[in-house]
């Protein structure tokens, strides 16, 4: 625990996993970036899955890529070669990862290196981890300082994020905050979907925010521009809900509709810090 | 015999093995393997953590010890060791290892004393001071008390008891070696399996209302839940 003491100059490093794949991991890094640089902050993501590349698809940077970060590690690229200016934001980001390499390529020493060549000069790194638990995984969570762990309010990703989360905690990178992701309200309501209460009741980790099922996502991540900058889209309010308590402001939770207990055990939750 | 060649011991982390550093490799790692497949039970799915003093270990012989124990389902999750050749050698195969041994954990240990007239002493047991996640086991030849929940996917195995200070979701056996006169507490009991000695129960389907500390045990030749009042 309390891996935000450790003694830090420049960035926080935040690292975006979950136990079972598929579950938002990347649309989360890409939401929580653009929200973050909107915000004003000087952000840099880093897209951790090697050889499954797509942050860079999903923030509309793709034709963009030159170099990426196994050329960096191997040497062919300085840093600042591989980052990719956002089109929109000037203080935003990419580091692409490589798509035709293995996860191998990449050591936890070399994110370590990497991210702390990058804390002088931003205010947060985020890190997109991919699905498993393996090398990958190693490579995201080493020089994190702080994880958030993306899950679906589904039984079987919820397990997974439990796995994932002891991982977390054996690595002294705990405890780690919650987001629940694509939350449907109406299913919740009839009973047939995990509330964000049995979630956190299962996982008893701070939830740091809910997003909810949105269509407006894959339209948005199909045409490069994250949800976030949508103003009708509720899971962009959401995500930019989520970057302003990362930031330290005091956000309260959106009511999804409906759930008083809900509304109540964030309250208290937050009230608490 | 086998007690001279090595010897285990619960730990937080997993099951210590540690092994003798002057027997021959080979009789050493023979006989692990008779006693894992003699208590299979008791060993299933363990983490094991492989004390190996200052006996150098090359490659081949630790990827043997590896290969033998996953064969068995158990998987080597440290090695600690004195030697660098036994470090290197891990190191090459993808193994975590650490330097020594009993250092931190035996020579700071402090004494009790004699007790002039204890009600009970003992030694062996794990504490494990928070909650056990999905994937994680704990493995003791004593008894285990975890302050925290047992999430589901999670396993605790003991020779003796389990006492859980928070909710049972996972799988527990107590009394794997046999001891039939296990029990099991804890403050919500609602576990995926429950064990004692080579009894065993599952999870009646549905989820209960009332939330109250029980005890399971043997008697008559059945596993029983019951609260204590
Ligand atoms: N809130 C949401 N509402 C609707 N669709 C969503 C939402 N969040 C994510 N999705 C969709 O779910 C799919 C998976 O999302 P994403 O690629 O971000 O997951 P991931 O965890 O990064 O996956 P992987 O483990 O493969 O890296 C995408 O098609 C995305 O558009
Ligand atoms: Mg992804």
């Amino acid at each position: 625990m309390g891996s935000e003491e450790k003694s830090r100059v420049g960035a926080q490093v935040i690292t975006v996993s979950s136990g079972k794949g598929g579950v938002g991991k990347t649309t989360a890094t890409a939401n929580l970036g653009i929200s973050l640089a909107s915000l004003g902050k000087r952000v840099v993501v880093i897209d951790a899955d090697i050889g499954l590349r797509n942050l860079d698809i999903i923030m509309g940077l793709e034709n963009r890529i030159v170099y990426d970060l196994v050329d960096v590690v191997e040497g062919r690229s300085k840093l600042r070669q591989a980052m990719i200016k956002h089109k929109r934001f000037d203080d935003l980001f990419l580091i692409p990862a490589a798509q035709t390499r293995d996860k191998m390529s990449v050591s936890p020493e070399d994110m370590v290196q990497v991210t702390d060549d990058l804390r002088q000069e931003c205010d947060y790194i985020l890190i997109d981890s991919p699905a498993g638990i393996e090398r990958g995984f190693r490579n995201a969570l080493e020089p994190a300082d702080e994880v958030l762990i993306v899950t679906n309010p589904e039984v079987s990703a919820v397990r997974d994020a439990d796995r994932i989360i002891g991982l977390i905690e054996a690595a002294e990178k705990g405890p780690g905050k919650l987001i629940i992701n694509r939350l449907k309200t109406d299913l919740v309501r009839k009973g047939e979907m995990l509330s964000s209460d049995d979630v956190y009741d299962i996982l008893g980790l701070d939830i740091i925010g809910i997003i909810p099922e949105d269509e407006l996502v894959l339209s948005a991540s199909n045409s490069g521009v994250p949800v976030t900058l949508n103003m009708n889209s509720q899971a962009g309010l959401a995500f930019n809900n989520i970057a302003r308590r990362i930031i330290g402001e005091d956000v309260p939770f959106m009511n999804l509709h409906g759930n008083p207990s809900l509304l109540r055990r964030f309250l208290r939750l937050f009230d608490g810090r | 015999m086998p007690e001279e060649l090595f010897s285990i011991k619960g730990t937080n982390d997993g099951l210590l093995v540690s092994l003798s550093t002057t027997e021959k490799w080979q009789s050493v790692t023979d006989a692990l393997a008779k006693r894992i497949d003699d208590k299979r039970a008791f060993f299933t799915g363990a983490k094991i953590i492989v004390e190996l003093g200052a006996r150098p270990v090359p490659k081949y012989e630790l990827s043997s010890l590896k290969a033998l124990l996953e064969r068995r389902g158990l998987s080597l999750s440290l090695v600690r060791s004195d030697s660098d050749t036994t470090r290197q050698s891990a190191r090459s195969l993808d193994i975590r290892t650490s330097r020594n041994s009993g250092r931190a954990a035996s020579a700071r240990k402090p004494s009790l004393g004699k007790p002039a007239d204890a009600d009970a002493t003992g030694s062996r047991g794990v504490i494990f001071r928070r909650t056990l996640r999905s994937g994680r086991t704990i493995h003791s030849e004593g008894h285990v008390v975890v302050f925290g929940d047992v999430n589901a996917g999670a396993k605790v195995v003991a020779a003796g008891d389990i006492v859980i200070w928070g909710k049972l979701r996972g799988t527990v056996h107590a009394g794997a070696l046999g001891d039939e006169s296990a029990v099991v507490c804890a403050l919500d009991m609602n576990p995926n399996q429950l064990r004692i000695a080579s009894y065993i129960v599952t999870s009646p389907p549905g989820k209960r209302s009332d939330i109250l500390p029980e005890v399971a045990s043997i008697r008559d030749n059945q596993i029983v839940v019951e609260s204590r009042d």
